[in-house]
């Protein structure tokens, strides 16, 4: 599992690529999440298109991203999600919680409207 | 346990790294055996959460300790039976993974995840200590490219 990290318009964009499963892209994702808060940023976006396969550690730690980034009064936001990754988001009912965008542009709009 | 031939059985030692030699050899098997792969794929993230359980919560990820993996065709349905040697657990104290105050939780959607995926999951204990699940997901249609089961209940 990689992650790139970019920026666009005030927005950290996380983009990881791959799996996001138990002991390896969880651990990555929660890394990434913390070096984009410890640079100071608040808003931050995660492009989920190059994630094959999310596991439920993968699910709980987009869970304590959400939670930390809110904490720290920021927010984290989702988009160009694969349609597996919309169905794990909806069975687990967590799709109710992210907000989620299917576009870059409309995504990093949104932090500023 | 002698091994017939219609059955796979692997151990590994309880890394998580090892979890995806698992997925991948029953993602061989069941496309061998005609499933479609959006089935496997739910199949396969169903063994991986029981696998990790295995791991984590059975055998305390102590490398030690074997984590065994039997895939087997029963009727018209593959079985995969993953077995630690843990404590075992009552698998009804695990909370609801959807219930509002625990919707933000970050842990306790494993077995969730596996009642979602396949077609029936047990628990059982193994004769000389640990845990068995066994799960099933119905093989006899090769598959029917659908989605998790509580997103057609949505649907209906």
């Amino acid at each position: 599992m990689k992650i790139d990290t970019r920026h666009s318009g005030g927005v950290t964009i996380l983009e990881p690529k791959g799996k996001i499963t138990i002991g390896v892209g969880d651990v990555a994702l929660r890394d990434a999440v913390g070096e984009a808060l410890e640079a100071g940023s608040r808003n931050i976006l995660v492009n989920l298109g190059g994630v094959t396969t999310i596991d439920s550690s993968g699910i709980g730690e987009l869970v304590s991203a959400y939670t930390t980034v809110s904490n720290r009064g920021g927010k984290l936001k989702l988009y160009n999600l694969p349609d597996k990754v919309t169905d794990i988001l909806q069975i687990t009912q967590l799709i109710s919680v992210f907000e989620v965008f299917e576009v870059e542009d409309e995504a990093v709009a949104s932090f500023s409207a | 346990m002698p091994v017939q031939s219609s059955q796979v059985r692997i151990s590994i030692g309880s890394r998580f790294e090892h979890i995806d030699l698992i997925q991948i050899v029953v993602d061989d098997a069941l496309a061998r055996l005609g499933l479609d792969e959006d089935s496997r794929h739910w199949v396969g993230i169903a063994v991986r959460e029981g696998v990790a359980n295995a791991i984590k919560h059975g055998n305390r990820q102590d490398p030690d300790k074997e984590v065994e993996v039997e895939l087997a065709i029963e009727d018209d349905h593959a079985v995969i039976r993953i077995e630690d040697s843990g404590e075992g657990f009552d698998p009804s104290q695990v909370e609801d993974p959807l219930a509002p105050e625990n919707l933000l939780k970050p842990n306790g959607r494993g077995i969730f995840y596996m009642k979602s995926f396949m077609d029936d999951i047990q628990y059982s204990q193994r004769p000389g200590g640990g845990t068995v699940v066994t799960l099933r997901k119905r093989i006899g249609d090769k598959g029917s490219g659908r989605g998790p089961a509580p997103r057609r209940n949505q649907e209906t």
